[in-house]
């Protein structure tokens, strides 16, 4: 970022604190960004003369004498199609050795999509595990972030979902990153031969946490061009949001802003929207889907953080060790995709709801059966059944590391039925079971 | 001339306004911001400065910006044309507008002023009006749009003048009314009305005394709703709010439908544009969009538009209940709303109530649900708004402040459980903690009893208390185990799944299934209670289940069926012959 030669420039800083600064200056644009001697920083407060500057390094070291110059626009992202295959900061420089991108010059964080002008998403995108496809089908603009503890292989999930998912460009948000993880997306992108189609933006752990905050906007301001201009499907990675809300948090508390729940700042909601809701199927074709992960402490979905994140997107992947099997699954009562509805049982086969529905009630008694067993008492023969059920259930379905196509998923579950259970018990309409009963 | 000003500090879309002139709280103005004008609300005033919250993001402004004050509130444009549109929360009409993104400091018309409206006078010449008196109408879709005295207008006028039959636009002069003073007004088809202020040209708000029908079961027979009553839906994310209002929007008895998005899912709204327009009324047989309205502020849209949101919808409902007809408002959700209070409370740095939420948050809620109602138009006609909000409590916990204060106001309560909703016992509407008040009006209870038939709440307690001791027996079974407790206690608990996979289970995905009408709800719910009545005779309690869930599996694939149709009546023989089986009494 090069200052243009006309910009006057400031020296005196009026007060400085752990993530701001405060200067006197005039005719401030609210949003644009400035640099605070080699440190980029963006205007959050104007009162008067006194402008409030968040600068994203962090305020180490900075000296009451440094010097300040405004920018005069807010942050900014150049694209064009040179974006494929690169890896940048969180300022959009690129940190791979390659040449800066050249290209129009678009604001980050922009305005919303028209909802009227929006498309009813409606592309099943297979990913071949059957704890999502089955139980919880991936659609072409959706928003679904993994819920999971920080010891679960979260990353490696969404590493291989993106490469299986049929998509035009995989664009990847790394937040907090640590670097063995970034590395390690590095890799498996480039030995899957994709890397032409990956554009990362990355912020690792050994980086400043408020820089993390301009993170989203790169990948997605990225994302809207090759959606929008280019009407491709465009796969939009996000991790890890947890870290992004607490910086959020961060920057909240030294702008002392009243924290509400969890010490989250009041417009937590409205923050994570603004960046879920990119999100989009367009009319012309392009699309752009995201998966993220929130990590939770505890497996607790009540944190301010996940709870939130809930209420703006389409459900959400949750991942569970399963104890029976050693695995990690996708756990069938927690786990959601509130837009499966729209291609389950129409661009996969009929009987998918009712299918997806009766594992998930027999999975069920079977976690009854268990508290049962746990509390010491006799199991009917259904119990025993159920639990028989489960484990297989869990094994050739639920697992993380399943690979086959939706029919034959479904395939597997009628065996599992027709193995364990009666048909009453199951409890399927009838011209259903009159087909597919194996 | 109007009050201007000077933008003299900038936090978020808070702006404070160095104001030379007089100037009102809630008051609009226009504030420049790199070449357009952002439309703002004066929410503080301190001396001569005014603090406004922006409605769209002030990115870009700078210190003394040029703004100009309007004289009025946030006002709404009312007249024909207003259904089959989509809005956002300041009225502009999403479809009218350019691009695929949203352009910053666009207003676009709310209504169609180029349209030709058949007119038809209904008042004479001379007659005596007052606000909200019918002068004539225009077909809007099929229902009868009523042309009407502005309601803005104070005690008695005289009708000077009433355009005759034929073609008019919306703002063509259509009538011309004198006060007492002989003080001339001319009207056209439209008027404003600032969205904040309740519209209460009316002659009286009884108690509601009948009931709106759904199609849902768990609703309809367990808690129905009242027309004219208010009622909401509260439940952790996932479990099936949105669905369940979708649902009830598409089947009730309602002539009006308005629906606020308020803070949610785009994804959300873009299902119902997509799909209102080809769902058929099964009462008119005419689309469903015709006859629904909506307000859409989603979730990544500006933050103080959202408050708007609500109040433009409840404006549009009382406008079209002064017309005598019956408005079903769905409003999801209001927690997003208490959320936007929040931040812009938290902006103005005012010390905060629970969860940092603004110290009025229960009187503003409480004022907002009173402006529903069942009323009588002082013409003697009636119309109704039948209020149904949602709420989204943080962490699925009902001990929140918007949920406690909802509570305290609304008179059905539909929780929704996580634990039903995560063994898909859909809708999960919890039947033991939800509760619909109109169940104790003396005025449902007759109505219900010549509506659907004569001790109908009776039987609506009596299943209740089926459920009630299902759940109790469960708890002792899984204390007990099943060998524990005796056979009956067995039978008592599947009695109880019985009603709830039978009548409170309902398959909103399912063609025959998610709409169940009234009459059909009477039949399956006398036959399970009469099972219920029934004693069986079971060796253990493994049979008792087994049975059971045979007599459920039945029950279901009738739910699933055309109701009395040849497959539904063989499920009805079936079912007799599995209860001959086991019958002891």
């Amino acid at each position: 970022m090069n200052t243009k030669p006309f910009q006057k420039i400031y020296t005196k800083l009026e007060g400085v604190t752990k993530a701001t600064v405060t200067i006197k200056a005039e005719n401030i644009m609210n949003d644009e960004l400035a640099m605070v001697g080699d440190r980029l920083a963006q205007v959050v407060k104007i009162n008067g003369d006194q402008v409030v500057l968040q600068i994203f390094a962090g305020t180490e070291g900075i000296n009451t004498a440094t010097e300040v110059t405004f920018l005069g626009e807010s942050p900014t992202l150049n694209v064009s199609d040179d974006l494929s295959g690169r890896f940048f900061n969180a300022y959009g420089q690129p940190i791979d050795g390659g040449p800066k991108v050249d290209g129009e010059k678009r604001e980050i964080g922009g305005p919303s999509v028209n909802p009227f002008r929006r498309q009813q998403p409606s592309q099943f995108i297979p990913t071949g595990v059957a704890g999502i496809d089955l139980n919880n089908a991936l659609v072409s603009g959706q928003k679904i972030p993994f819920f999971a503890d920080p010891d679960q292989p979260y990353n490696e999930v969404m590493a291989m979902v993106a490469l299986r998912a049929k998509v035009d460009r995989i664009i990847l948000g790394g937040m907090g990153m640590s670097n063995d993880d970034y590395l390690y997306f590095k890799k498996t992108f480039e030995s899957a031969g994709a890397l032409d189609r990956i554009i990362c933006f990355m912020n690792t752990t050994e980086q400043p946490p408020v820089e993390r905050l301009l993170i989203p906007d790169m990948a997605l301001a990225a994302a809207e061009y090759f959606a929008v201009d280019k009407n491709e499907s465009v796969l939009v990675l996000l991790t890890d949001m947890t870290l992004y809300a607490d910086a959020l948090s961060i920057v909240s508390n030294r702008m002392d802003q009243i924290p509400s729940k969890d010490s989250m700042p009041g417009s937590l909601y409205s923050d994570l929207a603004k960046i879920y809701e990119k999100a989009v199927q367009l009319p012309d074709g392009g699309s752009i889907t995201i998966l993220s992960v929130t990590t939770l402490s505890g497996g607790d979905i009540t944190h301010a953080i996940p709870d939130n994140t809930g209420y703006i997107t389409e459900g959400q992947l949750f991942l569970r060790a399963d104890s029976d099997t050693g695995k990690v699954i996708i756990d069938p009562f927690r786990s959601l995709s509130r837009l499966k509805q729209l291609v389950i049982g129409k661009q996969t086969r009929e009987d998918h709801p009712q299918v997806m529905n009766a594992c998930v009630r027999l999975y069920a008694d079977a976690a009854n059966a268990k508290t049962k067993l746990e509390n010491g008492f006799d199991l009917s023969d259904y119990d025993n059944r159920t639990l028989a059920f489960a484990k297989d259930y869990a094994e050739d379905l639920l697992a993380i590391d399943v690979n086959i196509d939706t029919t034959e998923m479904l395939d597997t579950a009628w065996r599992l039925f027709a193995r364990y259970f009666s048909k009453e018990e199951v409890s399927i309409k009838q011209e259903f079971v009159d087909t597919y009963w194996k | 001339m109007n009050t201007t000003g000077k933008v003299t500090s900038i936090i978020s879309n808070l702006v404070a306004v160095q104001v030379d002139g007089s100037v009102a709280q809630n008051e609009i103005c226009m504030i420049e911001c790199e070449g357009t004008k952002l439309m703002a609300e004066v929410i503080k005033i301190v001396g001569n400065k005014a603090y406004t919250q922006v409605f769209e993001s002030t990115r870009g402004m700078k210190i003394g910006s040029h703004v100009e004050f309007q004289g009025h509130m946030l006002e709404l444009t009312l007249g024909p044309g207003l259904l089959s549109r989509n809005f956002d929360g300041l009225q502009n009409d999403l479809e009218k507008m350019d691009g695929v993104f949203l352009k910053r400091g666009e207003y676009t018309q709310p209504l169609d002023t180029e349209k030709k409206w058949y007119f038809r006078p209904t008042a004479k010449e001379g007659d005596i009006v007052e606000a909200a008196s019918w002068l004539g109408e225009v077909k809007e879709g099929w229902l009868p749009h009523r042309i009407m005295v502005p309601f803005k207008c104070k005690g008695n006028y005289t009708l000077k003048w009433l355009a005759k039959e034929g073609e008019y636009t919306i703002n063509e002069h259509i009538a011309t009314i004198a006060d007492s003073d002989g003080n001339e007004e001319k009207l056209t088809m439209t008027q404003k009305w600032p969205v904040k202020i309740a519209v209460t040209a009316y002659d009286n708000k009884p108690r509601p005394f009948k009931i709106m029908e759904t199609g849902v079961r768990a609703i309809d027979t367990f808690n129905p709703i009242a027309e004219g009553g208010t009622g909401f839906i509260p439940g952790p994310f996932g479990a099936g709010k949105t669905v369940l209002q979708h649902g009830i929007s598409k089947q009730a008895e309602a002539d009006v439908i308005i629906i606020a998005a308020c803070g949610e899912r785009a994804n959300e709204v873009v299902e119902i544009f997509t799909e209102f327009p080809h769902l058929e009324d099964p009462r008119s047989g005419r689309k469903l969009m015709e006859r629904t309205t909506i307000i859409c502020n989603t979730s990544n849209m500006p933050v103080a538009a959202r408050e708007a949101s609500v109040y433009t919808g409840m404006t549009i409902a009382e406008y079209y209940r002064s017309m005598g007809l019956k408005v079903l408002l769905l409003a999801d959700s209001t927690s997003r709303w208490a959320q936007a209070l929040r931040e812009m409370s938290n902006r103005l740095e005012e010390l905060p109530g629970a969860d940092a939420f603004p110290m009025d948050l229960p009187a503003i809620i409480s004022n907002y649900y009173a402006r529903a109602g069942f009323v009588y138009l002082n013409n003697g006609q009636t119309g109704s708004i039948t209020f149904l909000g949602t709420v989204s409590p943080a962490g699925g916990n009902l001990k929140e402040p918007v949920t406690e204060a909802t509570k305290k106001t609304a008179r059905c309560f539909y929780a929704l459980a996580q634990s039903r909703a995560d063994s898909k016992r859909y809708p999960a509407i919890d039947p033991v903690d939800s509760y619909s008040k109109y169940l104790e009006y003396p005025e449902i209870v007759e109505y219900l009893d010549n509506k659907i038939e004569k001790g109908w709440v009776g039987k609506v307690y009596k299943g209740k208390t089926i459920v009630q001791r299902g759940k109790e027996v469960n708890d002792q079974i899984n204390i007990l185990g099943d060998d524990g407790v005796p056979v009956e206690f067995h039978d008592r608990f599947w009695k109880s799944e019985l009603i709830d996979f039978v009548i409170l289970q309902q398959d909103a995905f399912d063609k025959i299934d998610a709409n169940c009408p009234l009459e059909r709800q009477k039949f399956m719910y006398n036959k399970i209670l009469d099972i219920c009545d029934m004693t069986f005779d079971f060796k253990n309690f493994e049979e008792c289940a087994t049975f059971y869930k045979r007599i459920i599996n039945i029950c279901k694939q009738m739910n699933y069926s055309e109701y009395q149709s040849a497959m539904y009546d063989r499920y009805v023989r079936e079912l007799a012959e599995i209860i001959e089986e086991r019958r002891t009494n």
